[in-house]
């Protein structure tokens, strides 16, 4: 399987194309839908994000997480659904050159078009696996903006080793698994419902 | 009727309805592995990990634990009956607890301004659905519904000329285009009939009948066969990247409608399909039923 490090690498990304199955050790940040409005807020007001957003994969998700005496624990944290983040990717990207994005469900024309323009992907990892996942979180590095958002919607910054098996499922040549699938399973449609 | 043990004792079965699932779920994610080829059994594969991990480790299968709903089923003769109005802080008592202990995520927010409050309630939830009878027996379904599969729920005022055939294409059209969204193979509740509200409700209460059991009437339980078949021929597969199983099972509810109206309301559940049905006795004890 191939690995990905953090700091992103750009060519390594360009590389890997649909249907490819690989796995990140390094540094993964997690951001539902409030974090990426808070990370573009901040950018559309000349500020700094407080990490380097553009190289670290954006994982959408929003673990269970236990302190154990002041130290963070990851309990479960698998992919939250990406469409919802279909509204906000393509200004990230714009903003801060993140190029790896992991979720569940695909995301739509919006998003593959900037993945397209900054040379990204998108990979699914199985959704609602999420004891799963945490086997891969090694330690919690940081939050940001936990009393704000809450638990689910804060951004935790989480170091994992080998998080996997991740899916390529939108690449940077534009393909997308859930585009050709939602053609597929449209004619699929059509066809049975002429059986009814 | 002691209230406080009460909510202690929901503590293990709330636990355990979040680390693991319903047999009859567990059973047919573990079929579906036989019928799909490399890419979709590769999904199922890593769901039943993770189920594994759950039970093991004794920590949340996925991380959206949901939001909670307990349906009640109470008979007026069960001993601490006339008591029965501390049941809903008793529950409430117990999710906030549950939270913390096992832990759950937070998952309440406030609409207007995002804020948490951080124990998984709000006005009215959890949520209480009350069903009263005669007898002396008192059951609890805790169902913590997470967001991803809810976000597809939809309800259709279908006009009524359309009948069943129209119900089929609006069902069907439902598990098409929302594709991999609500992490399938999923569980479909359908509710035909009854108002906009009692329309929704029968969706969601059709979801606590056991994977693979049919609905008691044949004209039914025939719908649910077809409308599982053609489902399952759409290629939507296991975590909607294409395959042979795309939803576990379809169950149907219905009620009387008004004559121009034809309520269709379809909830989805996840192939995290968790629930879980406790006997509740006068001490406060409970016994997991299922």
């Amino acid at each position: 399987m191939i690995l990905l490090t953090t700091p992103i690498q750009t060519e390594a990304v360009r590389k890997l194309k649909v249907f490819d199955t690989f796995s990140i050790t390094g540094t993964v940040f997690t951001a539902r839908d409030a974090a990426h409005e808070k990370l573009l807020d901040l950018y559309k007001n000349g500020s700094n994000p407080p990490f380097s957003v553009g190289d670290l994969p954006c994982f959408h998700c929003g673990p269970v997480m236990r302190n154990n005496d002041g130290v963070w624990e990851v309990v479960s944290a698998g992919p939250t659904t990406s469409s919802r983040m279909d509204l906000f990717e393509d200004q990230f990207m714009d903003a801060f050159g993140t190029r790896v994005f992991i979720g569940k469900g695909g995301m739509g024309h919006r998003t593959s078009a900037a993945l397209q323009k900054h040379g990204g992907i998108y990979a699914q990892f199985t959704g609602g696996a999420g004891s799963l996942m945490a086997g891969a979180v090694k330690r919690v590095e940081s939050v940001y903006y936990l009393d704000e958002l809450g638990i689910p919607e804060a951004i935790w910054l989480l170091n994992v080793v080998e998080f996997g098996p991740l899916l390529v499922t939108m690449d940077s040549f534009g393909q997308s698994i859930h585009q050709t699938l939602a053609e597929k399973v449209s004619i699929n449609l059509d066809r049975i419902k002429k059986s009814l | 009727m002691d209230f406080e043990r009460l909510t202690q004792s929901l503590i293990e079965p709330i636990r355990r309805s979040v680390i693991s699932l319903p047999r009859t779920t567990h059973d047919a994610l573990r079929r579906a592995t036989l019928e799909e080829e490399e890419i979709g059994r590769t999904q199922l594969e890593a769901m039943l990990k993770a189920i594994d991990i759950g039970i093991e480790q004794k920590i949340p299968i996925c991380q959206d634990t949901g939001t909670p709903t307990f349906y009640v089923s109470i008979g007026t003769a069960f001993p601490g009956f006339c008591e029965i109005h501390q049941l809903e802080p008793a529950l409430r008592r117990a999710v906030q607890l549950a939270t913390q202990v096992i832990p759950l995520r937070p998952n309440t927010v406030h609409p207007f301004n995002g804020s948490n409050p951080g124990d998984n309630t709000g006005f009215e939830i959890p949520q209480v659905i009350w069903q009263i009878h005669g007898r002396d027996t008192f059951h609890l379904t805790y169902l913590p519904k997470g967001g991803g599969c809810t976000n597809m729920s939809q309800l259709t005022m279908m006009t009524p000329g359309k009948g069943i055939r129209g119900v089929k294409d609006i069902v069907l059209t439902r598990i098409a285009t929302m594709a991999g969204n609500p992490c399938p193979p999923t569980v479909i509740g359908v509710g035909l009939g009854g108002s906009d509200v009692m329309c929704m409700e029968l969706a969601k209460k059709a979801l606590l009948r056991p994977v693979g059991q049919r609905h008691p009437e044949s004209f039914v339980a025939e719908l649910e066969f077809e409308l599982l078949e053609k489902a399952n021929e759409l290629g939507v597969g296991p975590a909607g990247i294409g395959g042979k199983t795309t939803v576990l099972d379809i169950k149907i509810e219905y009620e009387y409608r008004h004559p121009a109206s034809f309520p269709v309301g379809i909830a989805v559940q996840c192939w995290a399909n968790r629930q879980i049905t406790v006997s509740v006795n006068a001490n406060g004890s409970v016994e997991v039923i299922s």
